[in-house]
């Protein structure tokens, strides 16, 4: 290849372009977006996602479309493996078990979203406060904290249950006097570490109202950690109702949750395993999928994983 | 240090007394009277509300109780009228511990190395099974572990026994059903606390005067990873022991979970709050052992002030 010779005509003067040079190349992503967008990214958090929509829908769909009802009894039917007619099969009594297990999904994810959400508000307004107004209400609030950390929650949850009876509300109910202890100090924490930085100074110095800071300043801040305890407390929540129903004190039949299937379930072990293992397989695959997802959101929210596509 | 200790101690103190008033009142309000069995003439039945002091005002009744728990006398159960509590205590209790040990032990050990191992292993497939194992671990409930467990291994395949407690090939179902959330909740936590210790410098430092991998690792990056598992000890001993109410009766065990739950169904108030008392109160001392132990570990808490408090 010869040399070019080149000389000033082959220049051309391109000039500022002071619009070009500031024009941002990237759409620019609120936190919410860089969250979906890494949550997007993570293949087992994103199936996690897919997996509990498909149940709740089915929770939503399936009992309404069946031609059975969750409590119709089918003599012919006992112990009826899954085939076309019913595909779950039956229970000993010849109730549906696809009916019966949407039937419970709805009770055990009601139950389960609900107290985790109750619990999280309660415990990021009480933590909120003692977080950052600080003084007495904290210690007081503290000390409430001290002292029911220690008692075991499923006692307390079975105490209360017993007393106020049973059913979805007061089992809701139950799991909430005691459920938010975790929410509050995480949260208190948090609010008290952000209280100190000097975003909040800022606002303060200006003459901020408190009320707006929280909402404005500190409560984005923390939202993201929220959304993600919350995901992790909801397999907590399903996991006690499974539990007290399973034990005989949550919701009472003929009503169903997945509890109430996995125990009546067992009971036919022998004669019938597929009466557990298919409620077992979605209570299990649930739970999986709730903690997929709720990695995903820590990974997702995690300013230091900022920047770092997996 | 001893104020640390004393701290502490005033703290479960109080909690004890807050959780024995509170139930003591709850029960209180439960619906039924525990004396309504079809056997119990009239006559007795009156002699029992007399013995229990329910013709007594409540003030009344609960001083007596708080003086009876200090002798350590928790009464008569009302169920079964002629044990007290303390007696089925003494008789379930055993089988519940002897569980509960064996699950704990086998979760934390189990759990600790799975951890390492994974944490060592880093994104390759040794990583990956072990990770697996843990989340499969934290996605099944005990229940469905131990009719699984008790399906394939002693229905199916017929290697084990079944139910019931009598030696130690009797004891492997159990145990594992127990353990496995557990194991697995540690092992995720050990992984994750070792990833994080080891980019920190005094690792690098470690490296940098030419000690052998092994030595860093089990000198230096195992015990500064340890710390967050011991903070979940307490939690931990809390649920393996909730725990053993479900593996008992799915196992026959004849343990005390089988009797705390039925006295609850039978309104047995002696019962009740005799077990509520006693669970408590082992769950009070193991998070007072915990706070202790974490202190004597790890110096910045007792320094820091106050535990549990926001850093």
């Amino acid at each position: 290849m010869t040399e070019k010779k080149l000389s000033p005509e082959n220049f051309r003067i391109v000039g500022k372009n002071p619009e070009g040079m500031e024009k941002i190349t990237r759409p620019n992503l609120s936190f919410w977006q860089d969250a979906w967008r890494r949550l997007r990214a993570n293949r087992s958090a994103f199936i996690g996602l897919v997996i509990l929509i498909i149940y709740a829908l089915l929770a939503i769909f399936a009992p309404v479309l069946s031609r059975y009802g969750f409590s119709d009894m089918d003599a012919d039917a006992m112990n009826a493996l899954p085939s076309f007619a019913h595909w779950f099969g039956c229970d000993a009594t010849g109730r549906d078990l696809w009916v019966r297990l949407w039937m419970g999904a709805r009770v055990s994810l009601t139950i389960g979203l609900s107290a985790a959400t109750i619990n999280m508000c309660i415990g990021a307004i009480l933590g909120g406060l003692c977080g950052y107004y600080g003084g007495k209400l904290d210690m007081i609030i503290m000390r409430i904290v001290d002292i029911l950390y220690g008692i075991p929650t499923l006692i307390v949850t079975i105490l209360v249950m017993v007393v106020i009876g049973r059913g979805i509300k007061t089992l809701i109910i139950a799991m909430c006097i005691v459920g938010w202890i975790g929410s509050c100090r995480f949260v208190r924490g948090e609010v008290y570490r952000l209280k100190e930085q000097d975003f909040v100074s800022a606002a303060q110095v200006l003459g901020v109202p408190n009320a707006v800071i929280i909402l404005r300043h500190i409560l984005p801040n923390i939202m993201g950690l929220m959304v993600t305890n919350l995901c992790m407390a909801i397999p907590w929540s399903i996991f006690q109702e499974a539990f007290l129903s399973y034990i005989g004190l949550g919701i009472s039949p003929p009503n169903c949750s997945w509890g109430i299937l996995a125990k009546e379930g067992i009971k036919m072990l022998r004669v019938a395993p597929h009466e557990v293992l298919i409620p077992a397989f979605f209570i299990c695959t649930t739970m999986l999928a709730l903690n997929l997802l709720g990695d995903g959101l820590r990974d997702a929210f995690d300013p230091k994983l900022r920047g770092t596509e997996v | 240090m001893l104020r640390y200790i004393a701290k502490r101690v005033i703290a479960a103190i109080l909690t004890l007394l807050v959780l024995v008033t509170v139930v003591f009142f709850l029960v209180r309000l439960m619906p039924g009277e525990p004396f309504t069995s079809a056997k119990l003439t009239p006559v007795v039945a009156e002699n029992m509300q007399k013995y229990y002091g329910f013709d007594k005002p409540l003030a009344v009744q609960y001083v007596q109780y708080l003086k009876n728990l200090l002798h350590g006398d928790f009464g008569y159960s009302m169920k079964y009228t002629n044990r007290t509590v303390n007696d089925i205590i003494a008789a379930t209790f055993p089988f519940s511990a002897d569980l509960g040990i064996r699950a704990l032990v086998t979760a934390i050990s189990f759990g600790l190395v799975f951890g390492i191992i994974s944490a060592l292993n880093r994104g390759n497939k040794i990583d990956f099974i072990c990770v697996i194992i843990a989340i499969i671990g934290t996605s099944v409930p005990d229940f469905i572990m131990g009719a699984f467990l008790q399906y394939f291994f002693g229905i199916r395949w017929g290697l084990l026994p079944v139910a019931q407690y009598k030696g130690f090939s009797y004891t492997i179902l159990p145990t594992m059903s127990l353990a496995f959330y557990t194991l697995a909740s540690v092992s995720r936590i050990m992984r994750a606390s070792m990833l994080e210790v080891v980019n920190q410098d005094y690792i690098k430092t470690a490296r940098a005067k030419g000690l052998s991998s092994f030595r860093i690792t089990t000198r230096h990056q195992i015990r500064n990873a340890i710390m967050p598992v011991i903070t979940i000890l307490g939690p931990t001993v809390a649920a393996v022991l909730t725990g053993t109410f479900v593996v008992e009766s799915i196992f026959a065990i004849p343990g005390m979970g089988k009797y705390y739950v039925d006295s609850v169904s039978t309104n047995d108030y002696s019962m009740i709050l005799g077990m509520t008392v006693f669970y408590g109160s082992f769950l009070v001392l193991c998070n007072l052992l915990v706070d202790i132990l974490y202190g004597i570990v790890d110096p910045r808490v007792r320094i820091g002030g106050k535990a549990g408090e926001a850093p």
